[in-house]
């Protein structure tokens, strides 16, 4: 394609190399090992502390379990493990946080408690998102929020299959994408990305490895 | 498969942890202890992975009395690649591509989705040249996903003819993309801050050729079915589900729509140029096939209106935003949704502030509303739960990821 | 010459030769009739996947042979050639013979069936009932199959199939039964249930079933119609073997010849049903207007029919020869059309030369028995005509509408169909009474 060269691009920045045309064709430049981020680059936005009337009501019921920021105008909240079934079911009964987007986690293996569960929640009377976001050490529990979201109960399913993260009280908690026989959560992030149940693969595929 | 058999049903034995045909059977509950093959009651049935309608691979174990579904349960991920564990050791440059992998028929809304996430993350914005053509292209396989889904929802229920046309008129649209970017289905169209080429000389011609091409063609669909007597018996009041079993199973898209709730993302909140059109969103009352059936055949005719607006209105200017040559974006994490053809389609990406995603979360549409499935066969015959699979629109890249 | 041929051509043979008792005659025409279906078989086979192609905007085969036409032909060879397939946990023995019996359902029926007043391989006199008995024991191939498959979908696809076909026969025999009434309509007020005695009966009474007593005639025809899609298991009512439903319905399991078999009997039983639907309400082997158009110039017009259909026929290839594209990659295709179009034409001036010699009205045997010759052919070509007609519909339905379900055919059957159909046989009653 030659009009890509025509297209009026702004000059490139002071810091940078080259135009930022070249991104996608040298795409091995950027998996090159990481070069020193120039010193003038700003380090981004960082959380703020977000004030709402639903942050006050819930600061002065549960105190300092519960953190309220927001990101790029996204708002989430930090809470306590053991406050989580009480926030999601008041969110949803009380917020009118009604529909359940996703439910996510995030593995921090250096951490002391290692996973972030997130909850994505939308409101469709206040069109408004929420995120909440809590921390468990690896082979914690969580209380299952089926009762509350219908959806949660493959979203939870998928969070164990890929993290091994245990909810109580899910009707059915069992692998969702990954055969049930399969060792291993592979979204944690000491499972390498070549790493397989070469066990399984042997067993159920007759061959040696699957790569 | 003999799932009625004594060891069909068995208890989970050391020996059996690894055996892939039962797997997923022990959630049928199925009280009754093993009974032999004859004068079992209910009948098990097996469809899928291999089943000419379940849209890839797809396993739905039923569970029958006669034609009449007891219990479904859905078995995926035997298209499985790991798609999130691919994108956390990609750059996010690199992972761009692997995107349109998931809803292959949707591609270029998964990328759209993608690079709108990475874009927010970084806190660019891409120009409005660029925004227009994402419209443009997106809603175009808008058009595609949607045709492709009637074609394939028409020869579950049995027409075959509808298949050809809704390809021939998918055609046009493909050909637009492989002359944008070289690629029919997965497009890679997008970049992160804009689009890599500029729309090529013609290109608003064609593309206003196409519509004018393509909405008696919609009619001609409707011709064939919308009130084909044959087809309102099979979808009328079929895969009923409320607008509030709707929202507590999280079913978004046009099975939401269905059911009587008006929302629709490009509304709510408007990414990309959408806040600049004028175009409705519409709404079923029933929450049946049929009412499903109608607000896709709508929809294409209003994502048509978009594309005249924006092919009309696209203005002048660059195609990128100043993105650095390295993706790396600030420590934090986003979430950023796209209303897709199958409904809300989500990125969660946690950035370490290195050039690779600490951590990529697709929230796909499909899986989400594939849930629903069992609330809305339970009770249904056998021929149903071929509709109501159809009916949901599900793409299997997407569900297994 | 043996005497049995000469019995023939010297005309004292009257009737079908199962009334004659000539064996030797029953046995050509049983050939004749069987080699014929079979290949009415593979060129519907052919027909049905062009027609359908040009409905849906495809070209449907277009490489063995010139526009596909050897495409029958290396089906048929490639299925012989398939390896054929027992599950190892089928009922060998009745795996194996469920699609004979399916085919020889379809194919007995063919005894009856008067393609001419003598054109038959016997005049049964319950011809009617031999048709309606013979042709429900095809159930029992389907049924069968899906048991000895043991297998879950041709299981479900044969209990579909059975509770289908057995609802569907009893709309289908009351449809039947009055239009057996209709034939005691004359002087002597005795109805018959041979076949060639319900289109004698059209005959005498100078009018088609179907326009008889407008509309009950009529209304019979449209629910036999209806039934018959059912009966053959054909879309929109073909729940036995609905693809997207279960893979393949009760012939899932089954592969090469065994398949092809069913797929034959399958066939076989459309062109049956439709040719009853012809006997009894279409006037069967008669011309359009006999009775109306009666004078000896409308005779010799009418079997000019015969010959210009192929002439059209040739005429159409001849076309396809000139469209075809100038390179040496289609010249054999071209040839060969070439040579299908001058054989068309052959038959045609063959067709023709009859139709022309077999007008004279002279006495001598030889121009009488080429006059027998020519109104055979009539007879032929009319009843082929008219079923041909039947056939192209079956295509059609099946490329316009979706699949019913299997509840909603069953109310339709049960509660749509019985019952009209039998308000249809009453009125009919009353009506004939009365206008007797």
């Amino acid at each position: 394609m030659a009009e890509e060269i025509k297209s009026p691009f702004p000059p490139p920045p002071p810091e940078g190399e080259k135009s930022p045309v070249a991104e996608d064709r040298a795409p091995i430049a950027s998996t090159a090992p990481a070069k020193p981020a120039p010193p003038a680059r700003p380090e981004g936005p960082v959380p703020v502390p977000w004030t709402s009337p639903l942050v006050e009501k819930y600061r002065s019921q549960y105190g300092s379990g519960l953190v309220a920021l927001t990101y790029l105008g996204q708002n989430y909240l930090t809470v306590d493990r053991s406050l989580v079934p009480d926030i999601l079911r008041l969110l949803r009964d009380e917020e009118q946080f009604d529909y359940c987007v996703d439910i996510t986690a995030v593995h921090y293996p250096k951490r002391e408690k290692q996973f972030d569960v997130l909850w994505n929640l939308y409101s469709y009377p206040r069109n408004e998102r929420l995120r909440v976001k809590t921390q468990i050490a690896d082979g914690a529990s969580i209380p299952s929020s089926v009762p509350i979201w219908p959806t949660a109960n493959w979203l939870e399913r998928e969070v164990y299959d890929m993290f091994g993260i245990q909810f109580d009280g899910h009707p059915d908690l069992k692998r969702i994408l990954l055969p049930d026989g399969w060792k291993g959560h592979p979204l944690r992030k000491d499972y390498g990305i070549l790493q397989q149940d070469q066990e399984w693969v042997q067993i159920n595929l007759g061959i040696e490895s699957g790569q | 498969m003999n799932a009625g058999t004594p060891d069909g049903s068995n208890a989970h034995t050391n020996d059996r942890t690894h055996d892939v045909a039962n797997r997923g059977l022990s959630n049928l509950d199925l009280d009754a202890p093993a009974t032999p093959y004859l004068d079992s009651n209910e009948l098990i049935i097996n469809m899928g992975p291999q089943h000419p309608a379940t849209h890839g691979v797809l396993r739905v174990i039923l569970k029958l009395d006669g034609e009449k579904v007891l219990g479904t349960e859905c078995v995926i991920g035997y298209l499985h690649r790991g798609v999130e564990k691919i994108g956390e050791n990609r750059t996010y440059t690199m992972f761009n591509p692997y995107v349109d992998r998931m809803d292959y028929v949707a591609a270029v809304s998964n990328g759209l989705g993608y690079c709108e996430a990475v874009e927010k993350l970084m806190n660019v914005e891409a120009p409005a040249r660029a925004k227009y053509i994402r419209v443009i292209l997106t809603e175009l396989n808008r058009v595609a996903s949607h045709q492709l889904w009637l074609g394939t929802h028409a020869l579950d229920i049995g027409a075959m003819t509808p298949l050809f046309y809704t390809f021939r008129d998918r055609e046009e649209i493909l050909k637009i993309f492989e002359k944008y970017c070289g690629a029919r289905l997965t497009t890679h169209a997008f970049r992160i801050g804009g689009c890599q080429y500029e729309t090529y000389a013609g290109f608003e011609k064609e593309v206003k050729n196409f519509l004018t091409y393509v909405a008696p063609k919609i009619d001609e669909y409707e011709e064939l079915l919308t009130t084909n007597r044959i087809w309102l018996e099979r979808t009328k009041n079929v895969g009923v589900i409320s607008s509030a079993d709707c929202v507590a199973l999280g079913v978004t898209g046009p099975v939401l729509r269905a059911s009587g709730v008006k929302w629709d993302l490009r509304k709510a909140q408007p990414y990309a140029a959408y806040s600049e059109f004028d175009f409705d969103i519409p709404v079923g009352t029933n929450g049946d096939t049929y009412d499903r059936y109608l607000v896709r055949v709508a929809e294409m005719r209003q994502s048509l209106r978009i594309i005249e607006q924006a092919v009309n209105g696209i203005p002048e200017g660059p195609i990128m935003a100043r993105v650095p040559k390295v993706i790396k974006p600030p420590v934090g994490e986003i979430y950023h949704s796209i209303e897709a053809p199958k409904g809300e389609l989500g990125y969660f990406i946690v950035s370490d502030g290195t050039t690779q995603p600490y951590r990529l979360r697709v929230r796909p549409p499909s899986f989400v509303n594939l849930q629903a499935l069992n609330r809305m066969v339970r009770g249904l015959l056998v021929a149903d739960v071929i509709a109501v699979i159809g009916t949901i629109d599900i793409v299997l890249g997407e569900v297994d990821r | 010459m043996p005497n049995f041929i000469m019995s023939y051509l010297d005309g004292s043979v009257r009737g079908t030769p199962g009334e004659a008792g000539s064996q030797f005659w029953a046995l050509i025409y049983v050939f004749i009739i069987f080699t014929g279906v079979s290949v009415a078989v593979m060129a519907m086979n052919w027909l049905e996947r062009k027609a359908l192609a040009h409905f849906q905007i495809r070209l449907g085969p277009m490489r063995v042979g010139p526009h596909g036409l050897l495409q029958p032909i290396a089906d048929a060879i490639k299925l012989m050639l398939k390896e054929d397939i027992i599950p190892a946990e089928a009922d060998q023995f009745v795996f194996w013979i469920a699609p004979m019996i399916g085919l020889l359902a379809a194919f007995a029926v063919y005894t009856v069936i008067p393609f001419g007043p003598s054109q038959a391989v016997s005049d049964m006199n319950i011809g009617i009932l031999f048709m309606l008995g013979v042709s429900s024991l095809g159930v029992l191939g389907i049924v069968v199959a899906g048991w000895a498959s043991n297998s879950h979908y041709p299981l479900i696809g044969a209990l579909r199939s059975s509770a289908q076909m057995v609802s569907y026969e009893v709309a289908m025999g009351l449809a039947v039964v009055s239009a057996i009434l209709m034939t005691s309509m004359n002087a002597s007020g005795t109805g018959t249930l041979s076949m060639i005695g319900i289109v004698r009966a059209q005959q005498e009474q100078g009018v088609w079933f179907i326009f008889k007593f407008f509309p009950l005639g009529l209304i019979a025809f449209v629910i036999f119609a209806i039934a018959m899609i059912a009966e053959t298991n054909r879309a929109p009512f073909d729940m036995a073997e609905a693809e997207s439903e279960l893979t393949a319905g009760y012939h899932t399991e089954y592969s090469g010849l065994r398949w092809s078999l069913f797929m034959l009997a399958e066939y076989a039983t459309m062109i049956a049903v439709s040719s009853i639907a012809v006997t009894l309400w279409l006037g069967g082997w008669m011309r359009p207007f006999p009775n109306l158009l009666r004078a000896p110039a409308w005779d010799f017009i009418f079997s000019l029919f015969p010959g210009l259909t192929f002439v059209g026929l040739a005429a159409i290839a001849l076309v396809g020869v000139v469209r075809m594209p100038v390179h040496s990659f289609f010249r054999i295709q071209r040839i060969g059309l070439a040579v299908f179009a001058a054989l068309l034409g052959l038959i045609a001036l063959l067709l023709l030369t009859i139709a022309v010699a077999g007008r004279s009205v002279d006495t001598t045997v030889a121009a009488s028995s080429v006059a027998r010759f020519r109104e055979g052919i009539d007879h032929v070509y009319w009843f082929v005509l008219k079923v041909a007609v039947f056939m192209y519909l079956f295509i059609w339905y099946r490329a316009t509408w979706p699949r019913y379900r299997f509840d909603q055919l069953m109310r339709v059957g049960w509660k749509v169909l019985l019952p009209i159909s039998l308000g249809v046989l009453v009125v009919t009653a009353i009506v004939g009474v009365i206008v007797s």
